[in-house]
């Protein structure tokens, strides 16, 4: 990985050449009607609703505190752990209501699996971590193990690096190995949905180049959400962009449109850098 | 000016941290050394012909011939002592024959006196006083006899403590008596009582203390036949105990004879490791749990509060109390075993630790950064899978650090063990019967050696290394709970 420590991607402002999203997203993976949540008495989300499609890349922008991680987190219900915090309205994942009474939390979090802000792996070996969730699901013996974090490890572009420290602490990898080990330990579940919450905020460039090409790639057999700070990041990597204000959806809408040519005066003060 | 103030405030801060991690070695030092020294005495001491002579008739370890030889030695030095008690002993007897012959010789001469009727007043009152003098004398001799025999029993008695008793005398029942002093440090001690009486005089103030004076035994058998045993025995200690460097290291694992005169401190010091692990059978699971429940599961609220109020009471509680408690509800109550057993002591102490147990755990459970739990949330983990696989593994180095200390602490509390579990003397026991029975353990001996044993005084070195056992046994499990820990937060860290 070192042949070119000091090379940095050129990195484009302008929208990236890329293979165009598919004109008519072929179905709808998660939908927000009139969605909400509230920690206590404040409405961190207030009644958003627009639809995810499946497949591809969304960008979720906005200033801190707009509410954007906080949506991110209900998708998967990672806000359970947060006292006090409780939703509204209607979350819908492939038409399931995610705050139904009868979701099973562990299986909607194994369909939607989550990449956090800082590399948090597990303080065991590169293979624990990524066999972690496989074993929660019932894959067990070492060649099959062994299978599936291998392709893990593969899909996040990370195998050749690691194939020969598997037994090591995970630990001891780079920051951005570090994350993309976290992404491949989310894939080894083989979940339908990537939320991704600022996964590059804690690593240099030249990692963060390494998971926005990571991302182009998921993109097609998993739905990636991911939420950014960075509108140069979101333009790059995303097909389709919501930007959230105060709470508030203002803007959604293919990525392209969405920075080109955005409807709402906040959304083009925002990407345009007037406020935020 | 500014910058040279705060320098200085630096440089003071530092002296003051080097100066009282000094004075915090200077005072470890001050009380570790004579725990130290004193306690080796338990274990290397100058062992006299009798402590070989005991190692081989009791436990049969030794050179039987080389033994024998010593013996033989030995018994060639004593010899001129017992001779010159059995000729004192002829010379008591002899005194005795003569004062009754004497007394005779008395007896016969008043009644004569009392025959002659008829002398003078003034003869008679002569005779008479010549009587009287005869009878004080033969009152004086009799009392100097008796007097002599009293200090030869004491004498006898002290030489027998010393020496052994004489040969061919028939074997007494104790141990302690069927030998002589096994320690030279010991024998010294005898050998003054030996030579010097000691007395306590009263000072001309009566308000002042009285005084220790010393005199020489022999002065009490000035001008008899015994008076050169003294010098002879001053002067030839050696060659009748002969002393040799021991380093007697069994005494880790012998048991302990005649209430603890002879033998090694087995039975306390495995008394005390059932104790201990019997404490941490019931403590860590329970203590772990109720760490897990409070840091993950309980929500904060009235009920949790009263429970972490009630979790730091228990801390505070004084350790005789739980005692006493461990009395009344495991043995009254709840009847786990008929008395004292190690079982009851075992629960007791756990109770005592388990405030420890939890507020360490809870401790070590709460620093797991918050990330390792929403990771292994986010890929389907159920909560209580997320705790045993990924929580306490990474709370295990302060979890562990925490049971080894309070395995620390309950290896040496006293109190909680005094009526549930301790006694003063007893054999090793093997596991299954740590159900039922009590055991002796080392900080219970320790206090009861100290206050309670009829001899304190001859087996203090017992209580030293007894003391200096507690102390390693504590300071081993506190490095191994560091290098435990330093191990697993190395593996945790990369």
């Amino acid at each position: 990985m070192t042949e070119n420590t000091l090379h940095i991607p050129a990195r484009k402002t302008t929208l990236p050449d890329r293979k165009p999203a598919p004109a008519a997203p072929s179905r709808v993976h998660v939908r927000a009607e009139e969605f909400s949540v509230f920690y206590g008495q404040n409405e961190a989300v207030r009644k958003v609703s627009f639809e995810i499609p499946a497949g591809q890349v969304t960008a979720i922008i906005g200033p801190s505190g707009c509410g954007k991680s906080t949506f991110l987190r209900a998708i998967n219900r990672m806000n359970d752990l947060i006292p006090g915090c409780r939703a509204a309205g209607k979350l819908l994942l492939d038409e399931n209501d995610v705050f139904g009474p009868r979701i099973d939390v562990t299986a909607l979090r194994r369909r939607v699996g989550m990449v956090f802000q800082k590399p948090n792996p597990f303080p065991k070996s590169v293979f624990d971590n990524v066999a972690y969730g496989p074993r929660i699901h019932g894959v067990r013996g070492r060649t099959r193990l062994m299978d599936v974090v291998q392709r893990s490890l593969r899909k996040a572009a990370l195998w050749d690096e690691v194939k020969d420290r598997l037994p090591q602490n995970a630990l001891g990898l780079s920051g951005g190995q570090q994350q993309r080990l976290c992404i491949a330990r989310a894939i080894a579940v083989d979940p339908e949905i990537l939320l991704m919450d600022e996964p590059t905020s804690a690593l240099d460039p030249q990692a963060t180049s390494r998971i926005e090409d990571l991302i182009g790639e998921l993109r097609g057999n998993y739905t990636v959400i991911a939420v950014t700070h960075n509108m140069q990041q979101a333009a790059r990597i995303s097909d389709f962009t919501a930007f959230f204000y105060e709470g508030d959806l203002i803007d959604f809408g293919p990525t392209t449109q969405l920075f080109t040519n955005p409807r709402e005066k906040r959304t083009e003060d925002y990407i345009t850098g007037r406020f935020g | 000016m500014r910058l040279g103030t705060r320098k200085l405030i630096d440089r003071g801060m530092t002296a003051l941290g080097i100066g009282s991690i000094v004075l915090l070695a200077a005072a470890l030092l001050v009380f570790l050394a004579p725990i130290v020294v004193r306690g080796l005495g338990a274990f290397v001491f100058r062992g006299t012909i009798e402590y070989r002579q005991l190692t081989l008739e009791k436990f049969g370890r030794g050179d039987v011939d080389a033994v024998e030889a010593e013996q033989a030695e030995a018994v060639e030095a004593r010899r001129p002592v017992y001779e010159m008690l059995s000729a004192y002993k002829k010379e008591l007897a002899d005194g005795h024959e003569s004062l009754d012959e004497a007394k005779k010789q008395f007896r016969a001469d008043r009644k004569e006196m009392r025959r002659h009727e008829g002398l003078a007043d003034q003869q008679r009152a002569d005779a008479q006083a010549e009587l009287d003098r005869r009878e004080a004398e033969l009152d004086r001799r009799g009392e100097q006899l008796a007097k002599h025999e009293a200090s030869l029993v004491e004498l006898e008695e002290l030489i027998r403590e010393l020496l052994g008793p004489e040969p061919g005398q028939s074997v007494p029942v104790l141990w302690r008596d069927q030998y002589g002093q096994t320690r030279w440090d010991r024998a010294q001690v005898k050998l003054d009582q030996i030579l010097n009486v000691e007395t306590w005089v009263d000072q001309d103030d009566p308000d002042q203390p009285r005084v220790r004076v010393l005199v020489p035994r022999a002065d009490a058998f000035e001008g008899t036949t015994l008076a050169p045993l003294f010098p002879y025995i001053e002067n030839n200690a050696e060659a009748m105990l002969l002393p040799r460097l021991t380093f007697y290291w069994r005494f880790l694992t012998d048991t302990s004879f005649d209430a603890h005169f002879f033998g090694g401190i087995w039975p306390e010091i495995l008394g005390t490791i059932y104790l201990t692990l019997g404490a941490m059978l019931f403590a860590v699971p329970m203590g772990v749990v109720a760490a897990i429940y409070l840091v993950e599961y309980a929500r904060e609220g009235f009920l949790v509060r009263v429970l972490r109020t009630f979790i730091n009471t228990l801390a505070g509680v004084p350790s005789i109390v739980f005692g006493l408690f461990g009395l009344a509800f495991f043995i009254s109550t709840m009847h786990v075993s008929p008395s004292k057993s190690v079982l009851a002591g075992s629960m007791t102490l756990a109770m005592l630790i388990l405030p420890m147990v939890i507020r360490a755990s809870e401790e070590a459970i709460r620093a797991v950064p918050a990330t390792y739990k929403e990771a292994a949330l986010s890929l389907g983990a159920s909560k209580w899978w997320a705790v045993l696989t990924v929580i306490l593994p990474a709370a295990l180095p302060g979890v562990l650090t925490g049971i080894v200390i309070s395995m620390g602490r309950a290896a040496g509390e006293t109190a909680p063990i005094i009526f549930t579990a301790a006694v003063s003397v007893g054999k090793p026991l093997w596991p299954w019967e740590a159900l039922s029975q009590p055991t002796p353990a080392l900080p219970w001996n320790i206090y009861n050696l100290a206050t309670e044993h009829e001899a304190v005084d001859e087996i203090r070195h017992v209580q030293y290394g007894m003391v200096l056992t507690l102390v390693l046994l504590v300071l081993l499990l506190n490095a191994a709970a560091i290098v435990m820990r330093a191990r697993i937060s190395k593996k945790l860290r990369a």
